[in-house]
């Protein structure tokens, strides 16, 4: 009987001793040697996974990042500027700042802007819509309302507007490029988020002349240029009967928006402009250049704005100012912000 | 017993309501738009602009791509507009409109109506004739003729399989060709087999167009070489897989072509076009197309010209539109659901069907029993109720290893599924998925 | 003119529907419920009323109130799984149990998983094997048959199965001729003048039915087929080894649930493979393990018990992929 138990203990012992001499060397031999900063930058990271860097994951993104030794081209929408600045000990190179951004619709053909031309029977899926026809409302760019971007969408910062049929970016969005490339026409865009998340873009991607374009949809671009013309810092481009703002030129100075004969160019979180004294106000930015003023406010805070502020305050703005004078802007104001809220 | 596929497929009702009509001509419109792009392919380019005159028979468009179609002036007048307009596909693209006034043909293209039976062009000249007069596939997919007889080396043709089948219902444009242009259709077979330089054709006919059967069989007697198959009814016999296993027993490998199997198939519409192109050398600028359904007074065939509105044959055929829900262009099984009626006839439009408003609207989806009748019916031997999961959920990988590519959306799995799911649509999701992610691989 | 519709292709759908193909199981359960009424009498149709409204109840009820969906109890996916559940206990149940069970098959076998067409098991086999395992006295006293105006009602005399019979003899040392001699013939047992749960009694009955959904086409051979021929071909290998230890492999097919189990609850879309080749093991599968339950279990019966741990197995087979196009040999 003990000398059983002897053995035993005997045997057991050689075999973990013979074991753990093996598995040493083992582990010696194929010992993988990793940066110890991949998994500080990883562990900093914060672990969406969501891809908005153009890496598979963050550790992913890590990885590349450690390996590059550098950080210039490398961005996480998620965590910003701030995340950044805070790896750069960590990597011990420079953070590179770039500016907060948002993700834009660049369509406005709600139910009522553009009607249906037919009666579609079928499962409402944006890949697959795009394949069958134009599109409900005939526009052959146009939102097909499918939310395919929302479904995308990892952050909550998007839904479907039932009364549209419009997806809306909320003003949580991290710009992290997933609705970007759901989007089967390629309608959501990335786009500087302005001081205060002011933005003005070109809410239409119809490539067609400006009859047909107008036939489908009433707030088309028609590609006729009048931005084109009137802009002063040559932000605008014309492409194909369609206007493009490009937002590291442009300093939202809002005349385009007023040219606009079919209010294709939206504006967001603006005040409401005075009747009259619209051109001195539209110079302002122009004074302090947006850059800058990006990088002050901005730069600080990139993690999900509060987006209550800035709104509160410009609607209770919108309520007062159009009571005390009425014009005849005062339609087209409102008209705006209808726009605006359809759009935002 | 007769001859069909091997896996799968529905026998939907046949609904031939226009099958004793006889090809009648349809008068020229006002004002035809010819899409420059009605084939499968890269579109052609305009040649001419507006305010341009043009001949009937004139080329307007050059398709200068491998796999591009040229396009003939179906009418005499002026080019109106060069202009993009929604065509039967429900996108819009590019077109040439003219204003049509009386016809003056081209040079050199026969209007007698005697039938010419000798064939003097060179296989080489006859594929080139082909290429020239702009002849796509009538059947409905509209791929470019000329290059299914592009044989590359290695690759040794045996038979020239040609597609009377007609197995999509309502549709008889091609049972009326084949007994009203059954002579010229025949030459032909004739033209192509020599263009093909193969001795061995057979003419697949489904069992429900007895009196064509008997006709192509006697006509084919003074021919060498070919038989005419009569095929058991069933759906998707017309694709072209299915009808090389219903007649020959071959199968092709997924991800091939009916060439690796020693084959080319073409359909009759095809035969005949090559016909007048090589004998007559006229090109491709009218076929057949049926009007039919239940709202349809006269349910007709239609000789018509490329480029006349669907309108103008709704009102010939004294149709009900205000009637019908839904508007097909082309079969009520594989055809699109056009968005209006203000579109033109193109090279594929094979037949317009009018359905009842009663029957437009899908019913209500219900929950898979999992029947199994879908993957029963799958021609392709696929398991549509698993696709249709892994597509809405767009898993591309998933997708791929289940050999959705494979799939020929010949929508018997719709048709046949007791629960009313739309499984081909969630399908298509998967497929366009899959196709993006294989082309982006490719690419890297 | 109001707007075309537009959808994706085809444009024309088979008349089939789900509701065809339930209401279809139904019919073909209308001559073995007749059998049933005939020999049970009253007892039987309070034993079905019960469980059919008991089903349906919860049915509406749990789609409505819990899942918050339209109730769909037309389509008759439930009036199924009552008359199953009803054919598969004793015509002298008590109410209560059977609305016990009721719930158990529609709540626990159906609709926990998500409702029709997304349950792994058998609902109304799940429903019966609980009942089986809970009550284990009130489900297997059976009473004997006996046919409608040939006596008058009186307390039904309960006596234990063909299965039973034989189950208890050979386990007790009897001969097998003995054993025989105390069960119903071949013609009592194929019309049902035996003991046993309602539904299950008349093979002949059954076998009508099953032929009629075959014919209908809402079950394919594949697993009725291969079920029957494992049967017969394992009990008969038995029986050929030693006659005196085992029945003959006639006397298992028509005895208890077999014709039930073969036609009815093998079959049942839901629970079985999607590809016939998946359908043919899942068939062959049943067979073995209803006669190895059979011979050599605790139970007399095994059918259920069969079908259920190869309805476990279901998503396993229907891995086997269908015969792809492009794959067959050139012939």
């Amino acid at each position: 009987m003990d000398s059983g138990i002897i053995t035993a203990l005997v045997t057991l012992s050689a075999i973990g001793a013979v074991a753990a001499v093996v598995l040493y060397f083992i582990a010696q031999k194929f010992k993988v040697i990793e940066d110890p900063r991949i998994d500080d930058v990883t562990d900093a990271l914060p672990g969406a996974n969501c891809g908005g860097c153009g890496y598979a994951g963050c550790r992913a993104f890590a990885e590349a990042m450690v390996k590059e030794g550098t950080m210039e081209g490398f961005f996480c929408p998620v965590g910003g500027n701030d995340l950044m600045k805070s790896l750069s000990p960590l990597l011990g190179v420079e953070a590179v700042e770039k500016k907060p951004q948002i993700a834009v619709l660049r369509c406005n053909g709600s139910v009522k802007n553009s009607p249906a031309k037919y009666n579609y029977d079928g499962p409402k899926n944006c890949t697959f819509t795009h394949t069958l026809s134009s599109g409900e409302g005939g526009c052959m760019f146009g939102c097909l309302g499918g939310g395919e971007c929302v479904d995308a969408c990892d952050f909550d910062a998007m839904y479907m507007d039932p009364e549209t049929g419009l997806p809306v970016v909320k003003d949580n969005c991290v710009a992290c490029n997933a609705c970007v490339l759901a989007c089967p026409r390629d309608l959501l865009e990335l786009r500087n988020r302005g001081p205060k998340d002011k933005r003005i873009f070109v809410a239409c991607m119809n490539q067609e002349k400006g009859g047909p374009a107008k036939k489908n949809c009433s707030v088309a671009c028609i590609g006729c240029a009048a931005c084109f013309k009137v802009c002063p810092h040559d932000a605008i481009t014309m492409n194909n009967n369609l206007a493009y703002i490009d937002y590291e030129k442009c300093t939202l100075c809002r005349k385009c928006v007023e040219v606009c004969p079919t209010d294709a160019i939206h504006e967001i979180n603006f005040k409401p402009r005075p009747p009259k004294a619209e051109v001195t106000k539209g110079d302002e930015p122009k004074k302090a250049p947006v850059k800058k003023a990006v990088v002050v406010e901005e730069g600080a805070a990139p993690a999900p704005r509060p987006a209550k502020e800035p709104r509160a305050e410009s609607t209770e703005v919108a309520i007062e100012k159009p009571k005390a004078t009425s014009t005849t802007s005062e339609k087209k104001e409102e008209n705006k912000s209808e726009n605006q809220n359809n759009n935002q | 017993m007769l001859k069909t596929f091997r896996i799968g497929g529905v026998h939907p009702k046949e609904n031939k309501m226009s099958a004793t009509a006889p090809i009648e001509v349809m008068e020229h419109p006002k004002r035809a738009v010819v899409p420059v792009s009605q084939h499968l392919g890269v579109p052609a380019k305009a040649l001419v602009k507006k305010g341009d005159f043009v001949k009937t028979g004139q080329m307007i468009a050059k398709g200068e791509a491998f796999i591009s179609a040229n396009v003939h002036s179906p009418f005499t007048g002026k080019v109106f507009k060069v202009e993009e307009t929604l065509d039967s596909t429900g996108f819009r693209r590019m077109a040439v409109i003219i204003d049509v006034e009386p016809d003056q043909w081209m040079e050199g293209i026969d209007l007698k109506t005697e039938i010419k039976r000798d064939i003097d062009l060179s296989p080489e000249e006859i594929v080139k004739k082909i290429h020239e007069n702009g002849i796509v596939g009538m059947g409905g997919a509209t791929f470019p003729t000329h290059v299914k007889y592009m044989v590359p080396e290695g690759k040794k043709v045996e038979y020239l399989i040609i597609n009377g089948v007609e197995c999509e219902p309502y549709l008889t444009s091609d049972h009326r060709l084949m007994l009203e242009k059954g002579e010229e259709m025949m030459i032909g077979i004739a033209i192509l087999m020599k263009g093909l330089k193969v001795n061995k054709c057979i003419i697949g006919v489904e069992n429900n167009k007895p009196d064509a059967i008997a006709l192509l069989k006697d006509i084919a007697l003074k021919y060498q070489g070919i038989t005419v198959e009569p095929l058991k009814v069933q759906y998707p016999q017309g694709g072209e897989k299915q009808l090389i296993d219903a007649v020959l027993r071959r199968q092709v490998p997924a991800g091939k072509l009916p060439l690796d199997v020693g084959c080319v198939v073409n359909n009759v519409g095809t035969c005949f076009a090559v016909y007048e192109a090589v004998q007559k050398n006229k090109p491709l600028i009218e076929r057949i197309v049926t009007v039919t359904g239940k709202p349809v007074k006269k349910p007709s065939n239609f000789l018509v010209r490329i480029g006349t509105p669907v309108d103008m044959l709704l009102s010939k055929a004294e149709a009900d539109v205000e009637a019908s829900g839904k508007i097909i262009n082309g079969g009520p099984m594989m055809g699109k659901a056009l968005v209006t009626t203000d579109v033109p006839v193109t090279k594929g439009t094979s037949g317009i069907l009018l359905m009842e408003i009663a029957e437009s609207n899908r019913k209500e989806e219900q929950n898979c029993i999992r029947c199994s009748k879908c993957t029963t019916v799958c021609p392709q031997g696929l398991e549509p109720h698993l696709l249709k999961v892994l597509g809405k959920r767009m898993d591309a990988e998933a997708c791929e290893v289940e050999r959705i590519m494979d799939c020929i959306e010949c929508g018997s799995c719709v048709y046949t599924c007791p629960a009313q799911i739309p499984l081909l649509d969630y399908i298509r999701i998967g497929k366009a998925k899959t196709g993006a992610m294989i082309r982006n691989r490719s690419r890297k | 003119m109001s707007l075309l519709v537009v959808s994706g292709s085809p444009h024309v759908h088979g008349d089939l529907t789900t509701k065809k193909i339930m209401w279809g199981v139904v019919y073909a359960m209308i001559p073995a419920l007749l059998v049933s009424f005939y020999f049970f009498g009253m007892g039987a149709v309070k034993v079905v009323l019960v469980s059919v409204v008991a089903s349906l109840f919860f049915e509406w009820v749990i789609t409505k109130y819990l899942l918050k969906q339209k109730p769909q109890i037309t389509d008759g996916s439930a009036l199924i799984t009552g008359i199953l559940l009803a054919f598969n206990v004793p015509s002298n149940l008590p109410v209560w149990i059977i609305i016990v069970g009721a719930l158990v098959a529609i709540g626990i076998g159906k609709m926990s998983f998500g409702g029709l067409g997304k349950n792994p098991f058998n609902p109304a086999l799940v429903g019966r094997v609980f009942l089986l395992i809970s009550f284990p006295v009130q489900m297997t006293s059976w009473p004997t048959p006996i046919p409608m105006f040939k006596a008058p009602m009186l307390d039904a005399i309960t006596g234990p199965t063909p299965l039973g019979v034989v189950k208890e003899g050979l386990r007790n040392g009897e001969s097998m001729e003995s054993v025989m001699s105390q069960v119903p013939d071949y013609v009592n047992l194929l019309l049902g003048y035996n003991a046993g749960s309602l539904g299950e009694v008349s093979a002949l009955a059954l076998l009508l039915g099953g032929l009629y959904m075959l014919f209908r086409k809402i079950i394919t051979w594949h697993v009725p087929m291969s079920y029957m021929a494992t049967v017969l071909i394992f009990s008969g290998i038995l029986w050929l080894v030693d006659p005196n230890a085992y029945v003959n492999p006639l006397f298992h097919l028509v005895t208890g649930g077999m014709m039930l189990g073969i036609f009815y609850m093998a079959t049942d879309m839901v629970t079985s493979p999607m590809t016939p080749v998946g359908q043919i093991i899942f068939g062959v599968g049943v067979g073995l393990l209803t006669i190895i339950i059979r011979v050599w279990a605790a139970y007399p019966e095994g059918v259920s018990f069969a079908i259920l741990i190869m309805n476990a197995a279901v998503p396993l087979l229907n891995k086997i992929k269908p015969k792809r196009f492009g794959e067959v040999v050139k012939a």
